[in-house]
């Protein structure tokens, strides 16, 4: 039960991205098409699962003097590995993600899980509390990723779902939805509506402003 | 002399302090042993399968050159007698290759005697040295006039090789098309030289001045002349290597040889 606990917080509750605002760069870069958005999700999933996984099996024995350089060691061997699979299998959607699939080494939602939770807990709960932020953040990419070919082509996953003008349909397709800050306004729109729903979330504002009278000088 | 176990060597590591110095270093090494075996195993494991990858994408790309140029598809599939072969030149004699074919190629380059060195002077493009044996693609007219020749030509960019393949008319003079074949450039600046807005400027242009010099570049800003097309903003490197490139290739020390002899009727 407490697995279950684990696992299905970080996806709504404790979201790494729309609540502790990690992986920004990540899901602003590759969420133009809902294809690319699953695969990033997927190879980040995988990466984190696995570096929960080996990083919880050898917690006892981890110097805490370098235990972050062995942890981001291990993270990027992965994303090594995970990106010549990719290169190998999925050689176009590697070409379109680019350079993004090696910077999963970086992601905050990776090392903030390892440091933060598998560095203390048995192997089981480490991998179920990685797989639920990977899919935190997956979900996260993938509403993003939707909305964005959606509005941005007309197609979901390649496949037409509203007929463009360009096709002689009804459809304009809004070419902001292809640019980055598209991905700034839905990411905002979709923490703001988060944290409308669930009140919990907002944060408590740390400073407060001064008036205005007191300003002037 | 203490007998040497590795089993007690690994209980005695595992069970110093975990601040000890040594196990800190033992610790670093042994990660650092795994996570390097894990990624040569899966780059080894997996590289054939990525050079497939890539040699289907070359395939797919000189396609779209191909398509690219006008009134050309047309001609591919209408006509048969008009077929695109394949054929290794000796860049050293301006003529076809006696002994090497496309097949034996891969193997003849292995061979350090079939590549020249390029002195400091010649070596426009930044490439060391140049390989004497070269495929190119020639397509022929019924009449065996040479239509049309597509080249294979590299460089030093940015982030790394790039290598591309132009395709001249049947006048030696006038570029039918650009592909960018592979590059390592910045996304999003450099890495526009693949995007087909950009290569497309180069069909039309005319490659060498009166005088027989190679004129083609990427200009600096906006193109002004018949030889020039428009820079890649913000990607100054970038179009260097390519007017380089092209200098270099389409000059004397790469291509002009055999466009000339081309140009001659000798093919």
């Amino acid at each position: 039960m407490r697995l279950w606990g684990t696992l299905t917080d970080p996806i709504l509750r404790q979201n790494p991205v729309t609540l502790q605002i990690l992986g920004i760069c990540s899901a602003l870069a590759v969420t133009t098409t809902l294809a690319a958005a699953l695969t990033m999700s997927a190879a980040l999933t995988a990466v984190i699962v696995v570096a929960a996984g080996i990083i919880s099996l050898i917690r006892r024995h981890l110097p805490s003097s370098i235990r972050l350089i062995v942890q981001i060691i291990i993270v990027a061997s992965l994303v090594i590995v995970v990106d010549q699979f990719l290169q190998a299998f999925f050689f176009e959607m590697s070409q379109r993600l680019s350079v993004f699939v090696s910077l999963i080494a970086t992601n905050c939602v990776v090392l903030g899980r390892t440091e933060s939770f598998s560095l203390h807990n048995p192997p089981v709960p480490a991998m179920t509390d990685a797989l639920g932020n990977g899919l935190g953040y997956s979900l996260v990419l993938v509403i993003i990723g939707s909305v964005r070919e959606l509005f941005g082509q007309g197609t979901l996953l390649g496949n037409e779902v509203f007929h463009t003008t360009e096709q002689g349909g009804w459809f304009e397709p809004l070419s902001l939805m292809l640019l980055a800050p598209s991905a700034f306004f839905l990411l905002g729109g979709l923490v703001w509506a988060i944290r409308s729903w669930r009140v919990e979330q907002v944060e408590v504002s740390e400073h407060a402003l001064a008036p205005a009278e007191e300003t002037r000088g | 002399m203490a007998e040497f176990n590795p089993i007690k060597l690994w209980r005695g590591i595992l069970s110093l302090p975990n601040e000890s110095r040594t196990k800190t270093i033992a610790i670093a090494f042994i990660v650092s042993i795994v996570c390097a075996l894990l990624v040569t195993g899966a780059t080894v494991v997996l590289r054939p399968i990525q050079a497939q990858n890539r040699a289907l994408e070359q395939q797919t790309r000189l396609e779209a050159l191909l398509a690219e140029i006008p009134g050309l598809s047309a001609i591919l599939t209408t006509s048969d007698e008009m077929k695109l072969s394949t054929v290794v030149v000796d860049l050293r004699r301006a003529k076809a290759a006696q002994d090497v074919t496309p097949e034996t190629l891969a193997s003849a380059l292995t061979d350090s005697a079939n590549w020249t060195q390029l002195s400091p002077q010649e070596d426009i493009a930044n490439l060391g040295s140049r390989a004497d044996f070269k495929q190119i693609y020639l397509l022929r007219s019924p009449e065996d006039q040479v239509e049309l020749v597509i080249l294979p030509i590299s460089g030093t960019g940015y982030g790394g090789p790039i290598e591309a393949m132009i395709a001249v008319e049947s006048d030696m003079n006038t570029v039918a098309g650009l592909a960018v074949m592979s590059h390592n450039e910045t996304p999003g600046l450099g890495a526009r030289i693949d995007e087909p807005a950009w290569r497309q400027q180069f069909a039309g242009k005319r490659i060498e001045d009166d005088t027989g010099t190679p004129q083609l570049a990427v200009a600096r800003g906006a193109a002004t002349t018949e030889f020039e097309v428009d820079a890649i903003t913000g990607a100054t490197r970038t179009n260097t290597a390519m007017t380089q490139m092209l200098a270099f290739w389409l000059g004397p020390n790469g291509y002009g040889p055999l466009l000339d002899a081309i140009r001659r009727g000798e093919f």
